[in-house]
């Protein structure tokens, strides 16, 4: 960005802005970004490079904000991202926390996310497809359009797919309504690449390009925990480790899908829970009995019969 | 003749931001915007054309301009109006409405007068421009 060019006219009244001294901490606070992000730290446990990628871009936007207020900015930035990443590793949630950035700093309106797929785009007969892409456009106005899966917009195999006129329909308010709509791309990180390279246009309309890493699995024991403390649960110190080595087991099956599956696979542990207090209807219980989850719950888990038998 | 239907017709015509933030004031009441265009400006003409469909759903003004600039590039030569409905109960009619678009040249209207029993008169108002058919009546489409 510093290499960009001022215009003469930016560089006169760049004198007169330059007497006004900006405090950056006040402006940084009165924005509220800071609590945006210290959330995302908080909340989103791992993915590193992507929290450090939303502080570059919320420090770079925090400064265009300023530039503007000098009048040293003469062009609103390119905001479209790519997210790129295995499934369950949070694009959606950081796309939602990426609409509040936005917001707060003024580069988006409303602030608000529509979540749409190939479904919501593309139309299922001919002149179906621009009335239905334009509706959905309408509706993401002023916010951020979340386009997950966005590689199955492109069907390379038929020629005649109607993918290819939401594409170009996209690519046009891309560009021309820079200001009214940020578009953010999601899908897995091959796919995505493929979809680029078919579509070159996309590629240089967007200026973020974010990777999101899996979860280690200390990570995924940490979000576990997150998890089940905010509904009110809590393993014991044996289901802890239980749960530890299901992790372990649970990666390197098949269609593993890294927080979403450790979220199902805490809504069965739930259940099996569930399932063995009930068996026992006379006993008294705590509250603690009904908040802790048991080594046994875990372990009777398939993925552990099928790890002994593969 | 300046045609004044709906509200702000007697003022100059609205520029597309002061269209935008009548807009946003009707998205943030919740109704429904929706735009509608013809070439009869007979004031007791109900049957304007729905350019598609009501907008439902709209967060920001954006996306309404972005369809009114679409229809004024099919029908600039018509008038264009845009009329805000409130589904809520009680309610559900339009709340507002008002001409976004007309015609460069508005030729206005002529009062017939009809000799009926005795010396009896009728009048009626009948527009100059609905003397041509339509979609040629401004200028053509």
């Amino acid at each position: 960005m510093s290499g960009e060019p001022t215009s003469a006219v930016a560089a006169g009244s760049a004198e007169a802005a330059s007497a006004e001294r900006i405090d950056l901490r006040q402006e940084f606070e009165a924005v509220g970004i800071g609590e945006v992000l210290d959330q995302l730290d908080r909340e989103l446990i791992g993915l590193r490079p992507v929290k450090t990628r939303i502080r570059e871009i919320a420090s770079l936007l925090l400064i265009e904000r300023l530039r503007k207020r000098m009048n040293l900015a003469h062009e609103v930035p390119t905001l479209h991202m790519s997210f790129t990443g295995n499934p369950g590793t949070g694009k959606t949630t950081v796309a939602l926390r990426m609409a509040d950035i936005l917001y707060r700093l003024g580069f988006v309106r409303r602030g608000h996310v529509v979540s749409v797929t190939r479904d919501e785009l593309v139309g299922q007969y001919i002149g179906h497809t621009a009335p239905k892409t334009k509706e959905v456009l309408k509706k993401a106005m002023g916010g951020v359009l979340f386009i997950d899966e966005a590689y199955y917009l492109y069907r390379p195999d038929n020629e005649r797919d109607y993918g290819q006129e939401a594409i170009e329909i996209l690519l046009q308010v891309m560009e021309n309504q820079r200001d009214d709509l940020v578009v953010i791309l999601a899908g897995y990180g091959d796919r995505m690449e493929k979809f680029f390279a078919s579509n070159p246009g996309f590629r240089s309309r967007i200026a973020h390009h974010i990777d999101f890493p899996d979860y280690s699995d200390s990570e995924l024991l940490q979000i576990a925990e997150l998890m089940l403390t905010e509904q009110n649960y809590k393993f014991d110190a044996e289901a802890r480790a239980a749960f530890e080595r299901y992790i372990a087991m649970r990666k390197t099956q098949p269609l593993f899908a890294n927080a979403r599956s450790i979220r199902n696979a805490l809504d069965r542990i739930r259940l099996r829970q569930a399932n063995r207090l009930v068996a026992d209807l006379d006993r008294v219980l705590t509250a603690d009995d009904i908040m802790t989850l048991e080594a046994s719950d875990v372990l009777a888990s398939r993925v552990f019969s099928n790890g002994k038998s593969a | 003749m300046r045609v004044t239907q709906g509200c702000f017709s007697f003022l100059p015509d609205l520029t597309d931001e002061q269209i935008s933030k009548q807009v946003q004031y009707a998205l943030g009441k919740g109704w429904a915007v929706n735009l509608e265009f013809t070439d009869d400006p007979h004031p007791r003409n109900t049957f304007w054309e729905m350019w598609g469909l009501p907008m439902f759903d709209l967060r920001d003004a954006a996306g309404v301009l972005m369809e009114l600039n679409e229809c004024r590039k099919v029908y600039g030569d018509r008038y264009i109006r845009l009329s805000a409905f409130d589904s809520s109960h009680g309610w559900e009619s339009v709340r507002l409405s008002f001409i976004v678009n007309r015609p460069k040249v508005e030729p206005g209207f002529r009062l017939e007068r009809q000799e009926t029993d005795g010396r009896n008169l009728r009048y009626t108002t009948k527009s100059y421009a609905v003397d041509r058919p339509e979609g040629s009546r401004y200028g053509g489409a």
